[in-house]
């Protein structure tokens, strides 16, 4: 028998996900020496939010960071999905239809976050999506020129996206803001002195909104259409709206992607995995950054990366110096995470009849039947399906305060041929590419 | 002793809420018993929910036969009853002959079939396409047995509890068995005792722990699921030399074995370890084994995999299950070891285990599954 993993290959330091965080990580660690093999899923570096659409390019503090990247020396795999790590020290990538062994000796986990999508009657429609899966799908030529849109959900991010769609030339009825009125002017009191600049990028945004109705303390209730939306209907815990709409575009928050941490038994807290000053996980040699440490946005992302980086590379001293811009950015995000606090009446939004697990179409009254998470997938299927839970499971953490599922690879989907190993061919070619 | 407060009273505990024991709870409720299933976890939460839910017909030993043969006849009585969610499929199994030497043990292994009563049918080469076109060419033929069936474990587990809670059983799940004496009293990790007139002990690889002198060991599998392919294969696929890969006594074996779910997924199997320190997935063994089901179903390569898991079976040296009275516990008796056949086999041990309470007679002979076997040479069980 072949062997399954002939293609090998070392590095001192893998970075895992190429979004901001991961790239200012392998750029910096590079910079101080190591040697950094960078992989990334998709086609594309720098995450979902400096993705360019077709044609475009990347924003210039993107490509400020793939230059540094590129000048020190860092190995870049785009379309390279690392699935399992196993033994510990050795991870299995997928590029395309080849698989590979990675041997590492310091590991940075970048791997970002996904939507939160919840569930209320109607979400499983057509042109029901995520703000951000729409802005992606928008940027690849999805055309939202005359479509009316509802946005809701909460954050900056609504704006962000509301103000992006507009500029593609859609009408932008109503931004539903679940926080209230109140939690907003408090933070909008903060917002000054800890972050000028946000404050000038929401004002900003806000004048690109003129024709749309800014909605606080209100959220969705339900989604209506026969085959496609037609319309939503919304509230404020007393009265309720139905607007006609044919997109409506739901961003209820970012969670942390925490396949990769669950497979090498990282430490986690509410907010994310643990990490200490340093970014150092509770894994041996594994360093953690971005958003799956906790949400904070992309300047954190940064500054988090290039602390992990320097102390993956062991200078110490240079990651020292970001301690003070970290803490000003988290206690930003910590304000965020305040303010926009999911309220408990979005708990009661799905009907027994709501398919909660869309993969294998699992209604809210089977699932509130068990007991827990386990049961609920045993018995129920929800969370078995090609999502794997990402959507549902992440739903139900905040809809019943369950944990997740215990994580199994693959991490991600991949080829059952990528689990059979590389065969020799490909291992020959992988070899002679090494630096 | 006295009994306090918190004490249950009953005439059966069974100590596992797997599909043995759920099949035994409803075995013995609907027959009048005070029941009381006792499950450290929630209900099918361990081998039962890692297995493939393949009903089959196994023949290494007469004794295998006689008690697939009679606990598929059970099956059959039953399916027609199990609601969509159980996801029952009478797709047949379709055993694989690699070579001419193997197609000569297909046309025994007919006959040894048609012996114990199980229709099947030879498939010469081109027949054998024609089933599966996806398998290869080159293969030289395979033997068909239609009425072989998958379910799906974990809610058939529910339905037995079900049917047992309705005829009066009580479960009670997150409760630990933290002992168990020859006179039937049971001791639960929270401090409460119950005592009944007969303790089955239904524990699956934990069966050891609470009569230690079952000779059980674990053996671990992993499985692959897959993305749904509706139709790719239309038989739960096993290569013939699967008992080979069955009977390795030490060490590690994989065996190609595939199974399309009523979902349009498709399992991919199956490996067997004895000695494995942990439940963690092995990319090495996964890779074994994958290789071996490419050697059959070449295409399986560019299907999209979701998830491995593993699992343990309880096996036992001879590889037929322990039914019967605990030589060294007078009050209790096992219905474990069932290894890689539980899910086929549950329904017929509980039968079994029934009929000896009762004093009736099985309607096959029990012997070859008491646990005494091991004992009859005076020796101790392990
Ligand atoms: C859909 C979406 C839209 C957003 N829109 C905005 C916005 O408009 N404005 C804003 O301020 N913020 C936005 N954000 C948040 C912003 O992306 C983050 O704050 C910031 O990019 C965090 O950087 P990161 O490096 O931690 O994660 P990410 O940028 O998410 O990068 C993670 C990277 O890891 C890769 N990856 C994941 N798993 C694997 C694996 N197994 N193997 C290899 N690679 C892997 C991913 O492909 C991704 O490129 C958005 C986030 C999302 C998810
Ligand atoms: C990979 C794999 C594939 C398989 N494929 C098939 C197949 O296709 N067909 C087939 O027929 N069989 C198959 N099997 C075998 C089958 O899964 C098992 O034989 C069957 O599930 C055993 O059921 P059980 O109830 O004895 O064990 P379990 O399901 O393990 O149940 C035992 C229960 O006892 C509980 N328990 C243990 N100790 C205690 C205690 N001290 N106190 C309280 N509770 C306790 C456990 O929590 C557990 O829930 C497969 C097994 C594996 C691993």
């Amino acid at each position: 028998m072949t062997d399954p993993c002939a293609s090998e290959r070392d590095g001192d330091l893998v970075v895992l996900g190429g979004g901001p965080a991961g790239l200012a990580a392998a750029a910096t660690a590079a910079e101080d020496g190591l040697r950094v093999l960078l992989l990334d899923s998709t086609p594309w570096l720098g995450g979902p939010i400096w993705r360019p659409g077709p044609g475009a390019t990347p924003p210039r503090v993107a490509q400020r960071w793939l230059a540094r990247a590129d000048s020190a020396g860092v190995t870049i795999w785009p379309q390279a999905t690392a699935f399992a790590a196993c033994p510990p020290d050795v991870l299995h990538v997928e590029r395309g239809r080849d698989v590979c062994r990675v041997r590492w000796k310091q590991m940075i986990l970048a791997v970002g976050a996904h939507e939160l999508f919840l569930p209320f009657p109607g979400w499983t429609l057509p042109n029901v999506m995520g703000a951000g899966g729409l802005q992606l799908l928008v940027k690849s030529g999805w055309p939202v020129r005359g479509r009316r849109v509802v946005v809701a959900g909460t954050g900056p991010l609504l704006l962000a996206v509301a103000a992006y769609l507009v500029r593609q030339g859609a009408h932008v009825s109503d931004i539903l803001e679940q926080a209230s009125w109140s939690a907003l002017a408090q933070f909008a009191s903060r917002l000054a002195w800890l972050a000028p600049s946000k404050l000038w990028q929401a004002a900003t945004l806000q004048t690109r909104l003129l024709r749309t109705r800014y909605r606080p303390g209100c959220w969705p209730v339900a989604a209506h259409g026969a085959d496609r939306l037609d319309a939503v209907t919304f509230t404020d815990g007393t009265r309720r709206w139905t607007r006609d709409c044919d997109v409506l575009a739901c961003a209820f928050g970012l969670v942390p992607q925490l396949r990769w941490p669950g497979l090498l038994h990282c430490r986690l807290t509410p907010r994310g995995v643990w990490v200490d000053d340093y970014q150092r996980t509770s894994c041996d040699r594994v360093w953690a950054a971005g958003e799956i440490t906790g949400l904070g946005g992309v300047d954190l992302a940064l500054v988090e990366g290039q602390i992990a980086g320097h102390a993956a590379a062991g200078n110490n001293l240079a990651a020292a110096r970001w301690f003070a811009r970290r803490a000003r950015l988290q206690r930003f995000a910590a304000q965020l995470d305040r303010c926009f606090q999911l309220r408990t009446e979005l708990r009661f939004l799905p009907t027994p009849e709501t398919v909660v697990c869309r993969c294998e179409d699992v209604t809210w009254r089977a699932i509130e039947a068990c007991s827990d998470v386990r049961a609920a997938k045993l018995y129920t299927r929800c969370g078995m399906g090609s999502c794997q839970g990402r959507i549902c499971q992440t739903a139900l953490q905040f809809l019943q305060n369950w944990s997740a599922d215990h994580v199994r690879p693959p991490a991600a989907p991949v080829r059952v041929g990528s689990l059979a190993g590389a065969d020799q061919e490909h291992a020959d070619a992988e070899r002679t590419e090494l630096p | 002793m006295s009994t306090r407060a918190s004490d249950i009273r009953c005439e059966i505990a069974i100590v596992g809420g797997g599909i043995v024991g759920a099949a035994c709870a409803a075995e013995f409720a609907a027959e009048g018993c005070r029941v009381v299933v006792l499950e450290r976890g929630i209900a099918a939460g361990e081998a039962t929910s890692a297995g493939m839910g393949h009903l089959v017909v196994l023949d290494d030993s007469p004794a295998q036969l006689a008690l697939t043969v009679y606990a598929r006849r059970l099956w059959h009585a039953l399916l027609p009853q199990l609601p969509a969610d159980a996801e029952v499929d009478v797709c047949g199994t379709l055993w694989v002959a690699e070579s001419d030497e193997e197609m000569a043990l297909v046309e025994r292994k007919r006959d040894v079939l048609a012996g114990g009563g199980v229709a099947a049918e030879v498939l010469a080469v081109d027949e054998l396409r024609r089933a599966e076109p996806q398998l290869r060419a080159g293969l030289a033929g395979g033997l068909r047995v239609p009425d072989d069936a998958v379910i799906y474990p974990p809610t058939v587990t529910r339905l037995l509890l079900a049917r047992a809670a309705d005829a009066g059983a009580q479960l009670r799940t997150r409760v630990a068995v933290r002992h168990v004496e020859g006179d039937g009293r049971v001791h639960l990790a929270d401090g409460s005792r119950v005592q009944a007139d007969l303790v089955l002990n239904a524990a699956g690889t934990g069966a050891p722990a609470l009569s230690p002198a079952a000779p059980i060991r674990p053996r671990k599998g992993h499985l692959v699921i897959t993305d749904r392919y509706p139709g790719w294969v239309h038989h739960q696929l096993i290569e013939l030399g699967y008992l080979r890969s069955t009977q390795a006594a030490a060490g590690e074996s994989v065996a190609f074995n595939i199974q399309p779910r009523r979902t349009g997924q498709l399992l991919i199997g199956s490996s067997r370890q004895f000695d494995a320190e942990t439940s963690d997935v092995e990319m090495r063994v996964v890779a074994k084994m994958v290789q071996r089901a490419r050697e059959y179903l070449p295409g399986v390569e560019a299907l999209s995999a979701l998830r491995i898991w593993t699992g343990f079976r309880a096996a036992t040296p001879d590889k037929l299950p322990l039914i019967g009275p605990s030589p060294e516990q007078p009050r209790v008796w096992l219905a474990a070891g069932h290894e890689g056949l539980g899910i086929t086999t549950c329904l017929a041990t509980a039968r079994l285990l029934r009929d000896r309470w009762r004093g009736h007679a099985s309607e096959i002979d029990a012997a070859p599954y008491l646990p005494q076997r091991f004992t009859a040479a005076g020796g101790s069980l392990a």
